[in-house]
């Protein structure tokens, strides 16, 4: 089933990579720290390498939870878009596969949140 | 109401009949031009209508009548108004609090009673049946009058708290406005059906309920009688709108087997989205108002699970069965409400009122109404961002939130049976990925693709640098914030609050 | 058989509205919320114009139960002596 409509319905999706001019979004979530309510959504040039998500990005938004000190980064566990994935610091984000409105989940394991209770 | 009954005793119509001729006798088909050119909206959504004739009217008010008995509810509300405000009415709130409630109330309900008055205009334009048409009439006013009567309350308001000065501005511009506004515009860019069933049915029937009665009543228990007064005033039409809506659907369904599931798909779609812009009302229940007056989890119980079954049991006769997905939103009463605080503390250095933490006293009762989750889950969490708060850093998320592209709301909504993962949800279109917080959402968006995918979503909306500039500051001067976010512990409200209290005290020694 | 329900306000007005239901229905429930009240019965619930008028002691239109409804719950006949609510299921 598509929209029912009076006349001819197509128009542009105003979300389409060209209009974040030479930016792509990319969304981020820390598995098991829900006080973090949501995903965090950031317009990423698709050149920037994954290294500087890790070290520019995350710590802005993440920095104040009392587990984010405590993080071993080279234990963390990558999800992009739902999949396991090891992307490379040195490697560029659109060379590690992640897309306009990709998802990059991490977990780290032993840290599940404040008390252990996923917040 | 000596001047309602002054024609009692003389001999008249019955009502029946009465409503008949205002009706019926009103009706001409076209002859200069063919009548689905005259009504060019009444068959492209492919409901079949075979004889317009058999629309039964649920309440028969007549237009004398209707202007009689819409004059006197005015004059009731105009003279409570009056008092409240000559009274300082305000001054005896239970706490100020619960102005916040009223600021989301007129930032993101009203205008949707206004946008409510235009689509019952547009949709009774379209409706080739007088009798419909006559009823859309009525409801468009009754909208107009409801928003009129709201601006007009909290305009009083306007004069002592923070966050309702900017109430249309913010409306279309302002990141969590998206969500009722979204929600609205969907309705009126449907076809005529579709929106009778979208805002008719689904939701001053099916989910109405849930809004204004427990808004209203929890108005009353919290010293609010201008707000009590107008949104009683205006319940009292919904109960004729919900009659129509009801209607609406009844008809729809005997007219042709082949509406049947049209009708089922628009019931699971709009169900769903109301679901989820009622979450709202949700929080604003468990943890806005300072006198509780029920849980939502309670309201839920009442309004939906054992009303709404009652309803679709009723229905069950041609067909219909309940919404997809009810047993989803009847288990998430137990989360989201507390999901939804959760968002708004945390953005509410860029939301148009204030949050807080609930207190000990307050967290107890959530314990007690929610048994199952809130210690689990959900008291951790507060817990934490007490701690944060005391070592002075209370806890503001500086990301943007990912938004679903359906209901736009951030998606903080978790797993089906597992409160602790987030629930994530896509599908791909045109090439792009399109990101949601639920089934329900998705298969919203992936019925209807073309239309959702024109998603005007705020957090992406900014980043494209359409509001206002690239940094928070930026973006609040364009919501012309001033003083209304940020914690009510540092709100210009909490400050003067304090001081009529303080005043109090003093004249009474 | 499902509930059928009327909400009121608790004023004036709707106080002898809500005697007549309540002697005209056996099975009538009635709550007390903040403001309003609200009556629930199996099935089917009827509001009687004379019951009203009785309770009232003037003449009553029916129709002036809406400055007083709040919300309700049924199918609806409404006619010049009674306003019936009703489920078919």
């Amino acid at each position: 089933m598509s929209t029912k409509s009076i006349g001819e319905y197509n128009f542009p999706a105003p979300d389409r990579v060209e209009n974040f001019h030479g930016n792509q979004v990319v969304y981020l979530h820390w598995s098991k720290h829900l006080s973090f309510c949501a995903a965090t959504a950031y317009p990423l040039p698709p050149d920037m390498p994954f290294g500087a998500v890790i070290s520019n990005v995350i710590p802005g938004t993440y920095g104040p939870h009392p587990d984010f000190p405590r993080i071993d980064w080279s234990a963390v566990e990558w999800r992009i878009d739902g999949k396991p994935a090891k992307p490379d610091p040195e490697k560029s984000l659109k060379d590690n596969g992640i897309h306009h409105k990709s998802l990059v989940e991490f977990r780290t394991p032993g840290l599940d949140g404040y008390r252990g209770s996923a917040s | 109401m000596n001047a309602i009954n002054s024609g009692a005793s003389k001999k008249r119509l019955p009502l029946k009949e009465k409503y008949r001729h205002l009706t019926r006798g009103l009706h001409w088909d076209t002859t200069y031009q063919p009548m689905n050119k005259v009504f060019p909206h009444a068959a492209y959504e492919g409901i079949k209508i075979h004889d317009w004739d058999k629309w039964e009217d649920p309440f028969r008010l007549t237009m004398d009548a209707y202007w009689k008995f819409q004059a006197e509810k005015e004059r009731k509300l105009y003279a409570v108004l009056d008092t409240f405000a000559q009274n300082n009415g305000q001054t005896n709130f239970t706490d100020a609090r619960y102005v916040n409630t009223m600021k989301l109330f007129l930032t993101g309900v009203s205008p949707l009673e206004y946008m409510a008055h235009r689509g019952f205009g547009h949709a009774g334009r379209q409706m080739a049946g007088v009798g419909p048409r006559v009823a859309c009439q009525m409801q468009s006013l009754d909208e107009l009058r409801h928003v009129q009567t709201q601006i007009h309350t909290m305009s009083h308001l306007n004069k002592y708290f923070s966050g309702f000065h900017e109430f249309p501005h913010l409306h279309s511009r302002m990141w969590y406005l998206s969500v009722p506004k979204s929600f609205f515009d969907d309705a009126v860019t449907a076809g005529p059906f579709e929106f009778m069933t979208a805002i008719g049915f689904s939701f001053e029937y099916v989910l109405t309920n849930l809004l204004f009665v427990p808004f209203m009543s929890g108005a009353a228990y919290n010293g609010d009688m201008a707000t009590m007064t107008f949104g009683f005033s205006a319940q009292s039409d919904e109960a004729r709108h919900m009659t129509l809506g009801l209607e609406v659907i009844k008809f729809m369904l005997e007219q042709d087997e082949q509406n049947v599931p049209i009708v089922q798909k628009w019931i699971d779609k709009w169900f769903w989205r109301g679901h989820r812009m009622l979450g709202l009302v949700a929080m604003m229940m468990d943890y806005m108002l300072p006198k509780r007056i029920m849980s939502w989890k309670e309201a839920w119980s009442m309004y939906f699970t054992e009303a709404g079954g009652a309803l679709f049991a009723d229905l069950a006769r041609y067909g219909i069965r309940l919404p997809k997905y009810a047993e989803v939103a009847t288990a998430e009463a137990d989360h989201i409400s507390h999901q939804n605080w959760a968002i708004f503390y945390q953005y509410t250095h860029a939301a148009g009122f204030h949050t807080w933490l609930p207190s000990d006293e307050e967290m107890d009762w959530l314990s007690a109404k929610y048994p199952d989750t809130f210690d689990k889950y959900y008291r951790p969490r507060f817990d934490l961002w007490r701690e944060m708060e005391k070592e002075g850093k209370r806890f503001y998320n500086m990301g943007l939130p990912q938004l679903c592209s359906t209901c736009q709301i951030p998606m903080g909504y978790t797993e089906p049976g597992d409160p602790t993962s987030i629930a994530f949800r896509s599908s791909k279109y045109n090439g792009d990925t399109y990101h949601f917080c639920s089934d329900g959402c998705k298969d919203i968006f992936d019925n209807e693709p073309e239309k959702f995918s024109q998603a005007w979503l705020p957090v992406h909306q900014i980043f494209q640098g359409n509001c206002g500039g690239a940094t928070m500051e930026d973006v609040l001067k364009w919501y012309k914030l001033d003083g209304d976010n940020m914690d009510y512990a540092q709100s210009l409200d909490k400050k003067m609050w304090d001081e009529w209290q303080a005043g109090k005290n003093r004249v009474s020694g | 058989m499902s509930i059928v329900s009327i909400t009121l306000q608790n004023n004036d007005d709707a106080r002898p509205i809500i005697a007549a239901i309540l002697a005209d229905n056996p099975k009538a429930e009635l709550s007390n919320f903040p403001a309003m009240v609200k009556i629930n019965a199996e099935g089917e619930l009827i509001v009687n114009r004379e019951t009203v008028e009785d309770k009232l002691g003037r003449p009553w239109d029916v129709q002036e139960i809406h400055l007083s409804l709040i919300s309700l719950s049924g199918n609806i006949d409404e006619d010049d002596d009674r306003l019936r609510l009703f489920w078919r299921a």
